[in-house]
């Protein structure tokens, strides 16, 4: 159908069009139009207290007691279900978030703007590994470093940012892309490309050297540091491409650990649902699928714009760590991905592949028809909230979101 | 000198340089083009494009980012042509390197996208499938080729339409073989190439024509399937009429076989007026149809060998084999009179039945031809009973007895036991598809037959450069007792001979 | 004549077959036995086999 075709190149050109730069770190508070207190914003599609799953209420409780709204968790816990906070989906503010999620007002924000179409997108910045908010730990070191990112981290990273003016996220990518990362559960070039572009500046704005040497610290002991930048691109990215009459690509892809939600151009704002999937992949000793708690986070983003699991081929040695086979069939992962895919995208190319860009455009048309989901690498958090990570793998998402979403396009068309 | 220069800009295009060049070199060869190149605008690549005199006056606007694109031409539209490769080449998504071996296309969509120069589909998929994924394979400007049967008549002229309309190759449904330019699709038998091109709406009609045509020394260019129903009415000869065209304009078609089952008169009167414009002459083999009106440069074959014996400018098959003689070395079943015909290729029992008809047996088949009864109608009762074994109702749920000849097996025992059956008639097709040794699967159930058994005469469609090779299949025939002939038609006429003999 | 002025079922005759198998699974074998390309589809039913939504899929343009 020509409108459609027509429709999808538009949006993959939008798409491969955009210049997503970090421009600025800021309290959510001060950039997300109508983020209130007692507000928390949580990952994945809209969700209510009763059907969250145990680390997202963990995590849920947590910010609560981060923002003062109650003297601990338990009266956290209470407030959330007594209906004393309102929850909506960081995507409905321009924002991502790993895992569970959280943004609330005083935490600091990436700041991304897409130059080419003057949008902007935000997310928190990635607080390490082990106990942590994300995978629903609440504890008071998790607070602890959420305090020290609001009141050192971020501000002191702002001036570096600012004094640079800004960084590029796309080329950082292509570079990382050439260096074995896949940026979702392998960030390791990016985030030591992004610490070799800031660490001059940041030494330069950062009076204190105890205090610099804690921030480069900070970064260089993160390897997933810049998966919290590679989101706010694919949602800086994506955005300019909703809303395109009859355009079946896929701009939003997200889990709130009980439903999988996806957003496609055609039909704007509206949100596609099923329940999540459990992830398939290796636990870290220890821990089995028992432990395991459904897919969450918004990260599925990265695989909207080809990245992850749609850029398998370019990290094999996540394929391993993911349990997705022998590293050299990580280039078929790829392969399968670019058959449900319209485009590839020429900036961001895999040498393994002879240069083949990543499959970038998710056609919700060839998922239906041709039984190939997305595939989505991803970390694998305990059911219990504060346990954390406890393996990695790969995430289906589930078929029910397309044909939903299909039937809407084709209901939009007039088609049936 | 030529002196057209043209230049194009793409902004912000990147493309690695070794894609580049190998798109540069591939226009640079296209006809009337001096030189051609694609690089990025560095300010050393503008140099070298300068020295080269591939910029229009000497200079470009392009920057670093940027790609040029150059020719030097001995005309506009030379150039222009060039242009257009090259942006065609620049715009098709990069194909993948060896590892894409392990990898396996989902769909016809993703095969296209990644994988160069394919250019027919030979679509087996199941028949309620096989219409939509037919249309997916010719509106990405794929020929099909339709093994799946199974599949409407409406969907098979739209297909046919559709086909017609994009200049594409519609062969089938249900078409069995074809050889396109030396392959083999689906049932076909390795044959020696040559002049003699092929039209069938038959598969094993086809098999058979090939390999006699090239077992005795001729070759043959391309056999073109279109399906059993491609010259009813309904369909009206869309393939068979295209294939004419494709055949008349190829160079290595000296002359053109015709074989099908009688059309309908209105198709059969488009077609041979198509034949009549022909340069190149025509055998027509309307299996079961007595004569045709045929135009000048066309000749009518009213058997599978005589069509071959006419393509090969009347050179004869089975020179020397003389049934006759054959007949009067074997004697017959005492009491016993009748011939039985168990076939797997459905062209072939047609064939047996124009033969046996003609030499004045009183036969009846499941797939009867024009003026014999079908096996289910009140005259067929007591009549010779010539079986397509391939035919509907033996293949429901089961492989096709060219694939696994066990279909024939109860048939055979059957026939073996019943006193009134002289002789027994088979086929064995061998060829690329086929069953990897069905003379040996014969002879396995026929080998315990007694003394007084009926006769078991047969012959292989097939030739010596085919996997199961020819002479060994028919060596395994022989060494059971089995009497093998040079052909199909051959094998009928020693039935008839040892019938009627003494 | 010149490869341009060819229609397709000419440029099928006059050059290699490189078939697209999407069925059986053993004519690959006898293709490439014969040296020539092919490449086999890993096909299954589209749409899951549900024709409903092959036919919607269908008329999307798929």
């Amino acid at each position: 159908m020509k409108l459609i075709e027509d429709a999808n190149k538009e949006a993959v050109k939008r798409i491969l069009e955009g210049e997503p730069k970090l421009i600025d770190i800021l309290p959510a508070r001060e950039v997300l139009k109508g983020l209130k207190e007692k507000m928390i914003l949580h990952a994945g599609p809209p969700i209510t207290w009763d059907r969250m799953c145990g680390p997202m209420r963990g995590a849920v409780a947590g910010a609560i007691v981060f923002e003062g709204w109650a003297p601990d968790l338990k009266a956290a816990e209470k407030l959330a279900a007594d209906g004393g906070v309102e929850f909506h989906p960081n995507h409905h503010f321009g924002a991502v978030g790993p895992m569970t999620g959280m943004t609330t007002v005083s935490m600091p924000l990436f700041v991304v703007e897409n130059t080419k179409f003057k949008n902007r997108t935000y997310c928190a910045i990635n607080e390490g590994l082990g106990k942590v908010m994300r995978f629903g730990g609440n504890d008071e070191s998790v607070l602890n470093r959420l305090r020290w990112l609001r009141d050192v981290f971020g501000p002191q990273l702002a001036k570096a940012i600012r004094a640079l003016g800004s960084i590029d996220l796309k080329s950082i990518t292509a570079r990382g892309l050439s260096m074995g990362d896949e940026l979702h559960q392998r960030n390791l070039a990016c985030s030591s490309v992004f610490l070799r572009e800031v660490a001059p500046t940041l030494a330069r704005v950062v009076d204190d050297k105890e205090q610099l040497a804690e921030c480069l610290a900070f970064i260089a002991k993160n390897d997933q540091f810049f998966l919290n930048l590679a989101m706010p691109m694919g949602k800086a990215m994506t955005d300019p491409a909703k809303g395109i009459k009859g355009s079946t690509v896929v701009t939003a892809m997200c889990r709130n650990g009980t439903d999988f939600g996806i957003r496609v151009s055609g039909t704007g704002d509206q949100w596609f649902t099923a329940p999540v999937e459990m992830p398939e992949g290796l636990y870290f000793p220890g821990y089995s699928e028992k432990d395991a708690n459904p897919d969450m986070g918004d990260s599925a983003i990265v695989e909207t714009i080809g990245l992850g699991g749609f850029a398998m081929a370019a990290a094999p040695a996540v394929a391993g760590f993911v349990g997705a086979g022998a590293p050299s069939a990580a280039a078929n992962f790829t392969r399968s991905m670019s058959e449900i895919a319209v485009g590839q995208n020429p900036e961001w190319t895999i040498a393994a592949m002879d240069f083949a860009g990543v499959p970038t455009g998710i056609d919700v048309r060839l998922v239906v028809e041709t039984g190939i989901v997305p595939l989505i690498n991803t970390g694998i958090a305990h059911k219990e909230p504060g346990v954390g990570q406890v393996g990695a793998g790969v995430v289906k998402a589930p078929m029910g979101c397309f044909t939903q979403a299909v039937r809407a396009i084709a209901k939009e068309l007039g088609v049936s | 000198m030529s002196n057209v220069i043209l230049n194009e800009i793409r902004k912000g295009f990147y493309l690695d340089s070794v894609a580049l060049m190998r798109i540069s070199r591939e226009v640079a060869a296209s006809p009337g083009v001096a030189e051609a190149a694609l690089m990025m605008g560095t300010p050393a690549n503008i140099a070298i494009m300068k020295n080269a005199g591939l910029l229009k006056d000497g200079k470009t606007e392009a920057q670093g980012n940027d790609l040029i694109l150059a020719v030097r031409a001995e005309s506009e539209a030379a150039g222009r042509d060039a242009l257009a490769a090259a942006e065609k080449a620049l715009d098709k998504p990069k194909t993948q390197g060896e590892g894409a071996e392990a990898w396996r296309p989902r769909s016809i969509a993703a095969a296209v996208k990644s994988i160069d120069g394919l250019n027919l589909a030979l679509i087996s998929v199941p028949g309620d499938f096989a219409a939509a994924e037919a249309r997916k394979a010719l509106s990405r400007d794929l020929h099909v080729m339709m093994f799946s049967d199974n599949v409407s008549i409406e969907d098979e002229r739209s297909l046919k339409e559709l086909a017609r309309e994009r200049g594409l190759l519609m062969m089938g449904p249900d078409c069995g073989t074809a050889i396109i330019n030396g392959a083999p699709l689906a049932f076909a038998n390795n044959v020696k190439r040559g002049g003699i091109g092929v039209i069938g709406a038959s598969g094993t009609g086809t098999q058979e024509v090939t390999c006699l045509i090239s077992e005795a020394g001729g070759g043959i260019s391309h056999a073109i399937g279109v399906g059993g129903r491609d010259l009813k009415k309904d369909i009206g000869g869309i393939t068979t009429l295209m294939a004419i065209d494709a055949l008349d304009a190829d160079p290595a078609t000296e002359r053109v076989v015709l074989i099908s089952k009688p059309p309908h008169p209105d198709v059969a009167k488009t077609v041979l007026a198509r034949i009549a414009k022909s340069p190149k002459p025509y055998v027509v083999c309307f299996i079961g149809a007595k004569s045709a009106e045929l135009p000048p440069n066309a000749r009518f074959a009213a058997t599978l060998k005589q069509a071959s014996e006419l393509a090969l400018d009347g050179r004869p098959i089975s020179k020397g084999y003389d049934p006759a003689a054959e007949a009067k070395r074997h004697a017959r079943r005492k009491g016993a009179s009748k011939i039985e015909g168990l076939y797997s290729g459905g062209t072939l029992c047609a064939e047996a039945q124009v033969i046996l008809a003609g030499g004045g047996r009183k036969v009846a088949s499941n797939a009867a031809i024009p003026d014999v009864p079908d096996l289910s109608a009140p005259e067929a009762n007591g009549r010779e009973r010539i079986i397509d074994l391939g035919s509907d109702e033996y293949t429901k749920g089961r492989p096709h007895p060219m694939i696994d000849p066990s279909v024939r097996d109860d048939a055979l025992r059957a026939a073996l036991k019943d006193p009134s059956i002289a002789v027994i008639l088979v086929d064995v097709v061998i060829g690329y598809g086929a069953h990897g040794d069905p003379a040996g699967h014969l002879v396995q159930i026929v080998e315990k037959r007694g003394s007084d058994a009926p006769l078991i005469v047969g012959s292989v469609c097939g030739t010596e450069q085919d996997p199961q090779i020819r002479s060994a299949q028919a060596r395994r025939l022989q060494d059971a007792g089995i009497l093998v002939a040079p052909s199909n038609a051959d094998a009928c006429k020693l039935a008839l001979a040892l019938v009627t003999s003494g | 004549m010149s490869d341009e002025k060819k229609s397709p079922v000419q440029k099928l005759l006059s050059t290699e077959v490189k078939v697209l198998n999407v069925g059986l699974e053993g004519f690959v074998k006898d293709l490439k036995h014969c040296n020539i390309d092919v490449v086999h589809v890993d096909w299954s039913p589209p749409a899951g086999g549900d024709p409903a939504m092959a036919t919607l899929l269908a008329k999307l343009g798929v």
